[in-house]
């Protein structure tokens, strides 16, 4: 009973979004209260496609009607582009364009837009692999905006930046860390300034920061090589850290349970008290190493696709492998999922739907995109969105 | 009359009195205000305008300015059209971050007074107006190419010439475009020979190059561009830990013939490439070995003293120094391959000798795409042209 009770303000905290508004959806564990459709499919009534004006591999955010993308284009990607496309018909609502203040060459995978953005429903934060960070209402107005390499020249990473922000407590978190100078920020959502900055362990990382939230509190946790660290997101204090070394690409997922799963020796599962005050590590296991993509997590359970692509499930509490699905790959993105399935695109564009709600998964659909896609899908109420360089998707019945 | 008629009439006497004198007043009034009215009017739309371009113009680095330039975004209401022009003349005098805040407040505008005509021969105007520097006239040039596609792309053959790099870029593009077009040999090669010439992008330069390779032209890139060959080299120093980075070996603060290295003392001696594109491979030098650290050094000879490009590509950590000073540094290692023009630092040259030193690290990774030690460079004027050198004296 008292687990119940303590769960409680986890689970609240966990389902009080309707949009998708970050990297891996509002819960930043890749889980959604949305249906995806039973059958995805290019022709259906509400599926639409739209060319794009530049490159890209962050993902898609959807915030009520819209559905808002970062792309690059230009001679050396120097165009930064925030896309607004209304969510029915797929056609653009507004487009602004800015210039890349910072560096923005880039290994030939990846993109100077490769951050997803954050929403807070209110306004939209843009990062990009130039270290620019953009700060849009959601009709497109100009809030302001930073260049982080403007301010500190070193901050790029010779293979490009990817790590997304977040939204917490009126402060956007940017993780800029890589070899040489290497920073983490808080900066004011309305003003833009800087709230606090951090200096960070010297490595190349592209993982993204994650919202911790329990009791409606919240925290944000930044992940590195050393293993990874809970601050109070408005003054950027240092609450506690786990030291124990951490991936520098897939980025940790936060759970229903208050159970914090982090890439680390495999994965490692931190219990949160419900303050969030302290934790105490409850599992560790390689055998759930995940390749590229992030771990998601629902209804006790995570899941990774490792770099073989097999989909492993586990149960979060215990870490006890439940079972394991081979995909097609090689697959960059991270999955998403819902109540009953999960969802996940493979680099050929491949959209590979599992089934979960039986002790034998299996992939019940297939969808080709016939394109290269590397980022992982958004969710709206009824559709799946997706992107590619050149193509955005939307995949509904 | 009596006293109640004589108060009556008294009424209506000050009754017709004020009606008289209010119209009087409302008159003057009026007339007033209507002379006034378009002074007051511009004098506002002025003022606003001028503390807009103000609070764009003080945006600095660390968020310097933010809170007058969030402020300054909320009185974009009260301009129109007319201020587009002014506000992209304030981009020749703001720096990148005040040039995005200026973007982002000219889209404002555009969306605010859809009605009102856009400004194109202006912005032709400003484009083509050299006095205007280059980045702001590329950044109306993006305008025109959002808002009036059709002229901007009339604009681009007069492009070939100019001395912004991007805009110059465009009519390079074309004339790529138009020669991967070409119907005959002989005019596929002229207009790769025109682009290979006109070009200052390396890309574009590459393309042009190969092409006419493959037509059996041959191209001198090295001097085409500009890479510098010929250097003297000095090294192993040790470099454990990526320590040596940090370091400051003796090359870096006097000028002796001879410093003790990693495995004991180490010399000066000469060093060059053949290679196209100017890269100097440092373990044909040394043998591929790790935790170590070499320093290069040559002297250009520049006819005048003038602004340049330091335009440097490796894979390593490195240094670079410009008549002793240091012009930047970069701790990275095998973050992806060497590239022309990866890092382009703007210095300066004096008339005469100057002497370019780079300190080049290798770490301690054994992964088969760790092995380059690997450094090249060219110099070149701001706009991408490489700078030839001028006869030693």
């Amino acid at each position: 009973m008292k687990k119940i009770v303590l769960s409680i303000p986890f689970f609240f905290f966990i389902s009080v979004h309707a949009d998708w508004l970050s990297f891996r959806g509002s819960n930043g564990n890749g889980s959604s209260d949305f249906k995806i459709p039973d059958t995805i499919s290019l022709n259906g009534v509400k599926s639409w496609s739209t060319d794009l004006p530049g490159r890209g591999l962050s993902s898609p955010v959807v915030v009520k009607d819209s559905i808002f993308l970062t792309a690059s284009s230009g001679s050396s990607q120097k165009v930064l582009h925030i896309l607004a496309f209304n969510s029915e018909n797929g056609r653009l609502k507004w487009e602004r364009k800015f210039k890349a203040t910072g560096r923005t060459v880039c290994h030939d995978k990846t993109c100077v837009a490769a951050s997803t953005l954050a929403s807070d429903g209110q306004v939209l934060i843009a990062q990009f692999s130039s270290n620019d960070v953009i700060c849009l209402d959601l009709s497109g107005n100009l809030k302001w905006v930073r260049g982080l390499a403007f301010d500190h020249p070193n901050i790029a990473n010779g293979l490009g930046m990817s790590s997304s922000p977040v939204i917490a407590a009126g402060t956007a978190i940017i993780q800029v860390e890589n070899d040489a100078d290497s920073f983490s920020f808080g900066l004011d959502l309305g003003l833009g300034t800087t709230k606090w900055k951090k200096e960070r362990p010297r490595g190349a990382n592209w993982t993204s920061p994650i919202t911790l939230r329990s009791k409606g509190r919240e925290l944000v946790a930044l992940q590195s090589k050393q293993g990874l660290i809970a601050l109070e997101p408005e003054t950027g204090q240092r609450l506690w850290s786990f030291e124990d070394g951490a991936s520098t690409i897939p980025s940790s997922a936060w759970t229903e349970q208050g159970i914090l799963l982090i890439p680390s020796n495999g994965m490692t599962a931190l219990k949160l008290d419900s303050n969030m005050e302290d934790f105490q590590q409850i599992w560790a296991d390689n055998k759930l190493k995940p390749g590229t993509g992030s771990p998601c997590s629902r209804d006790g359970k995570l899941y990774v696709i490792n770099s073989a692509n097999v989909l492993t499930c586990a149960s979060v509490k215990t870490g006890e492998i439940k079972w394991r699905l081979r995909l097609q790959g090689p697959i960059s993105g991270s999955p998403i999922l819902t109540e009953e399935k999960l969802v996940v695109f493979s680099e050929s564009g491949l959209g590979q739907v599992v089934k979960l709600d039986t002790e034998e998964p299996k992939v019940i659909q297939t969808i080709d995109l016939e394109d290269t896609i590397l980022c992982t899908p958004a969710m709206t109420k009824d559709a799946l969105v997706v992107r590619s360089d050149q193509k955005l998707w939307k995949l509904s019945n | 009359m009596n006293n109640q008629q004589h108060a009556k009439q008294k009424r209506n006497d000050w009754f017709l009195f004020c009606w008289r004198h209010r119209i009087t007043f409302r008159r003057k009034e009026m007339k007033i205000f209507c002379f006034l009215f378009p002074v007051i009017l511009f004098k506002t739309f002025a003022s606003v305008e001028k503390q807009v371009v103000s609070a764009f113009l003080a945006v600095d680095s660390h968020g310097k300015g933010n809170p007058d330039a969030v402020k300054a975004l909320s009185m974009l209401d009260e301009l129109d059209q007319k201020s587009i022009l002014p506000l992209l003349t304030a981009m020749n005098q703001a720096n990148p971050i005040g040039d995005n805040w200026i973007r982002g407040a000219i889209n404002q505008i555009l969306k605010s007074s859809k009605s009102q005509p856009f400004p194109s021969s202006e912005i032709k105007d400003f484009i083509q107006n050299k006095e205007n520097i280059g980045s702001s006239r590329k950044s109306a040039f993006e305008l025109l190419q959002d808002f009036r596609p059709k002229l901007a792309s009339s604009m681009v053959p007069k492009l070939m010439n100019d001395p912004e790099p991007s805009l110059r870029r465009e009519a390079v593009a074309r004339l790529l475009k138009q020669a991967s077009t070409a119907l005959s040999d002989s005019e596929t090669k002229k207009l790769y020979t025109r682009a290979l010439t006109e070009a200052r992008d390396a890309e574009q330069i590459k393309q042009a190059s190969n092409a006419l390779k493959e037509m059996g032209q041959e191209i001198n890139l090295v001097a085409l561009m500009g890479f510098l060959t010929k250097w003297e080299l000095i090294g192993p120093f040790d470099n454990k830990e990526r320590a040596g980075f940090g370091k400051t070996y003796g090359p870096e603060t006097t000028n002796k013939e001879s410093y003790p290295g990693k495995n004991g003392p180490v010399q000066w001696s000469t060093f060059s490439t053949s290679d196209s594109f100017g890269m100097l491979d440092i373990n044909q030098k040394f043998g591929e070995i790790k935790e170590v650290l070499a320093y290069g050094k040559t002297n250009f000879y520049s006819d005048k003293a003038q602004k340049a490009q330091f335009r440097l590509g490796s894979k390593n950590a490195w240094k670079i120094w410009v008549n002793g000073e240091l012009l930047f540094a970069r701790d990275e290692y095998h973050r992806g391959g060497t590239r022309v023009d990866q890092f382009i630092l703007d210095g300066a040259l004096r008339k005469g000798k100057n002497q370019i030193m780079v300190k080049v690290c290798q770490n301690e990774q054994t992964q088969h795409w760790t092995k380059q030690w690997e450094f090249c460079l060219r110099v070149t004027d701001p706009s991408g042209r490489a700078i030839k050198q001028a006869k030693k004296k």
